[in-house]
């Protein structure tokens, strides 16, 4: 029998339950004498979530979801020892999905560069090379039409090119894994599943525009990702694939790591390189881009994880292949972190044209307790809302801007009912206005302002003029802010004003919060035909502010209550009404 | 502290990195997880070392969220406010810890126990509400399941709860 190797993903088990898989299958491969043949190994993405236990068997590529303790027996005797697959348990692809920049996670092991390169690895930047010229791979980039996966979209060929273009001693690679956006981890998947493909993104990178450092720029709260990108760079050392004389030709780079230290600003390309520096993450005025002047004042290319990730696909298989995928502006695929109010939350990858409806409702399974899906959110605090009267728009970077969001790096936030636009929009706006660096005016008093406004609605105690005001100061932000962060800060708002003035106006005139999010404007009463009388609210309330006893029934006390909403969540028969 | 011990640690730490560029915050993280806070007096020896003037070792200190200038509680419990877990009910899970422990964000208790805060975004939304509890973090919660988890820490006072998960890192 062949070497053997158990990947099992148990993320998506309640907590306790975890452990008990991992033990059954070891003791399952020692009673059966296996240790020396087959490797078991846990990992944290195999691409397929909301399935129970998932179990990759290898080299065959078996795949099976929703394992029971009952079939780990049959697995390593029928599909580990014989080699065959159990087809009941074989996961069904989704159809929808295509797996490119996730080609390898959950596939290769991340922490071993041999399985790497014998699922094709380093074999782009070894063609390249062998006999391609910088300028030829400008041009097979070009043909791929592949675009920034950061979320501005900027053509990334035309990025290598300007950077080459310049004459310097000195050239720069950084990747950027600087992942802020609340509610995203596309890079975290990427750089703990599959590191050596980013590397080798980096490898072409700096090969095309002269770089000979590259480092990489990730988030300290990611530690597998660092440690994982840290084993990658190391092993890549020891290979030869990164130091002097690569491959046999006078192409030489190193890579290092920088870490971030929270703060979201640091994801804008300026501050960023003053992070790598070492110094505050303060954005500075561009031009000078930093294809001209970049880290320590030399031109420098910033990609974004998963863009470099593409870029070994690419070369493998052709500029051509890669643009006959997505639409015509937007080529390729993208991956989304599909999170908030959907049944299959998780990580997916699908091309671009594929529209919003299809990813929420085919592949994320629609709403949560049969709520109906309000609006999507994408791009995170820069991004804007999509109401669900738009679901049929297929994600590309024009169709979302279009619509008055952005593609951004790929969070993807399903919201119902429940959910309050004016709510949300302070969230974000709080969240921009915690993470200004406060350099420009525009940004710093700005967002402050939005925010008191926003404040000011969801308390009731709104005008209706305010909505003019929101408009007015959102406007100014957009044109006179310094960096992305401020100019895009205002996005969430003035798309919750687009599509959801009705719900401002609720606030402001009719001082209701129509989703009841906005605490101060509703209030809680007891509906006496529906109360048992079984005291659970009385006991409850922290504030005293229910009286009566069980004989009479209960009563709540507006002047004493803090809207808690304690009372509301405690009634079992539903007899607290909210509203 | 062992002023002579501190020393020898802090120039251990600064020599690794001294020749790099832009060096300063990876050493401040290599002070951070050695001592959980960068105490004034390590400020000034890196200050002496690097020969940077200490205002720039506080400007950047103070710029990140990551770097804390008060020494932390035994267990810092991390609750995530990203988008996800926000609309998930992160904001109840906040606001029953604060009930409990009766410290606000960024507090710690006044035995020394926990340390309160917020963290933007742990990168697994899919398992929204989720707080993390040194380098542990626990998923899918309600209000309900708090006084359980904080409750193995305070029994166990002092030694890290061990059993379920695989990721138990944290140490005091």
């Amino acid at each position: 029998m062949q070497q053997k190797r158990i990947l099992i993903k148990d993320t998506d088990l309640k907590k306790d339950r975890t452990r008990d898989f991992y033990t059954a299958f070891l003791t399952e491969i020692q009673d059966k004498k296996l240790e020396e043949k087959v490797q078991l190994v846990r990992v944290s993405d195999i691409g397929i979530y909301g399935k129970g236990l998932t179990v990759r068997v290898l080299p065959e590529n078996f795949l099976y979801c929703d394992v029971e303790t009952g079939d780990i027996s049959r697995i390593v005797s029928e599909s580990v020892v014989e080699g065959r697959p159990i087809e009941a348990l074989l996961h069904k692809p989704d159809d929808k999905q295509l797996r490119l920049v996730l080609r390898n996670c959950g596939l290769v092991d991340p922490e071993s560069i041999d399985d790497y390169i014998k699922h094709d690895g380093y074999q782009a930047i070894a063609t390249i090379l062998e006999k391609m010229t910088p300028e030829k791979v400008i041009e097979e980039m070009k043909i791929s039409e592949l675009r920034g996966r950061g979320g501005a979209g900027f053509p990334t060929w035309l990025k290598w090119k300007l950077t080459r273009a310049v004459e310097a001693d000195q050239k720069y690679v950084i990747c950027n894994g600087d992942e802020g956006d609340p509610g995203a981890y596309m890079d975290r998947s990427v750089l703990e599943g599959d590191p050596h493909s980013v590397i080798e993104g980096m490898m072409i990178a700096a090969y095309v525009i002269g770089a000979t450092k590259g480092f990489f720029y990730i988030r300290a709260e990611y530690p597998l990702a660092i440690e994982r990108v840290n084993r990658a760079v190391t092993q890549a050392h020891e290979y030869g694939l990164l130091g002097e004389n690569i491959l046999g030709s006078s192409f030489k780079l190193d890579i290092e790591i920088r870490l971030g230290a929270g703060a979201f600003v640091c994801g804008e390309e300026t501050a960023l390189i003053s992070s790598v520096e070492g110094k505050r993450g303060y954005p500075r005025p561009r031009p000078p881009y930093p294809s001209v002047k970049g880290l320590w004042g030399k031109p420098t290319v910033i990609n974004n994880v998963e863009t470099l990730a593409n870029i070994p696909l690419i070369m493998l298989k052709g500029g051509k292949w890669f643009s006959s995928i997505g639409t015509e502006k937007s080529k390729g695929s993208k991956v989304f972190a599909l999170t908030g109010k959907v049944k299959n939350s998780g990580l997916i990858e699908v091309p671009m044209g594929t529209t919003l409806k299809e990813i929420v409702f085919e592949i994320g399974g629609g709403g949560i307790a049969g709520k109906k899906v309000k609006a999507v959110q994408t791009g995170g605090p820069s991004g804007g809302v999509i109401p669900e009267d738009f679901i049929n728009a297929p994600v590309g970077y024009e169709s979302l801007q279009k619509l008055g969001s952005i593609m951004g790096s790929g969070g993807m936030i399903v919201m119902n009912e429940d959910d309050c636009m004016v709510d949300i929009a302070k969230f974000y706006l709080r969240f921009c206005v915690d993470e200004s660096c406060g350099k420009c005016a525009p940004c710093r008093i700005g967002g402050t302002q939005l925010l008191h406004l926003l404040e000011k609605i969801s308390e009731g105690k709104g005008e209706i003029e305010d909505l003019d005001r929101l408009r007015r100061i959102s406007r100014a932000m957009q044109k006179a802010a310094l960096c992305g962060l401020g100019q895009t800060a205002p996005n969430p708002v003035l798309s919750t004003l687009r599509y959801f003035e009705d719900e401002y106006k609720a606030h402001i005139v009719e001082k209701k919060c129509p989703a009841g999010r906005c605490a101060g404007l509703f209030h809680f009463s007891i509906i006496e035909e529906k109360c048992k009388r079984c005291g659970l609210c009385f006991r409850n309330c922290p504030v005293q502010a229910v009286s009566g006893n069980r004989d009479q029934g209960y009563l709540i006390f507006e002047e004493k209550c803090i809207n808690c909403g304690r009372c509301f969540e405690v009634c079992k028969f539903e007899a607290v009404s909210r509203g | 502290m062992d002023r002579e011990k501190l020393k020898a640690d802090i120039k251990e730490i600064v020599e690794e990195w001294k020749t790099k560029e832009g060096n300063l915050i990876m050493i401040l993280h290599k002070i951070e997880n050695r001592y959980g806070y960068v105490p004034r007096e390590v400020s000034f020896e890196i200050s002496k070392l690097l020969d940077v003037p200490l205002a720039r070792i506080y400007e950047v200190i103070t710029f990140y969220n990551y770097f804390k200038l008060e020494p932390p509680g035994k267990h810092t419990v991390a609750v995530c406010m990203g988008t996800a877990c926000y609309l998930k009910g992160g904001a109840e899970l906040l606001s029953e810890l604060e009930h409990i422990l009766g410290v606000k964000e960024d507090e710690t208790t006044k035995d020394g126990l926990f340390h309160l805060e917020i963290v933007r975004c742990l990168g697994c939304c899919g398992l929204a509400p989720v707080i993390k509890i040194d380098g542990k973090v626990f998923g899918e919660l309600k209000k309900n399941d708090i006084i359980d988890i904080l409750s193995h820490y305070t029994k166990q006072n002092g030694q890290m709860v061990s059993g379920v998960g695989s990721e138990v890192s944290g140490k005091p």
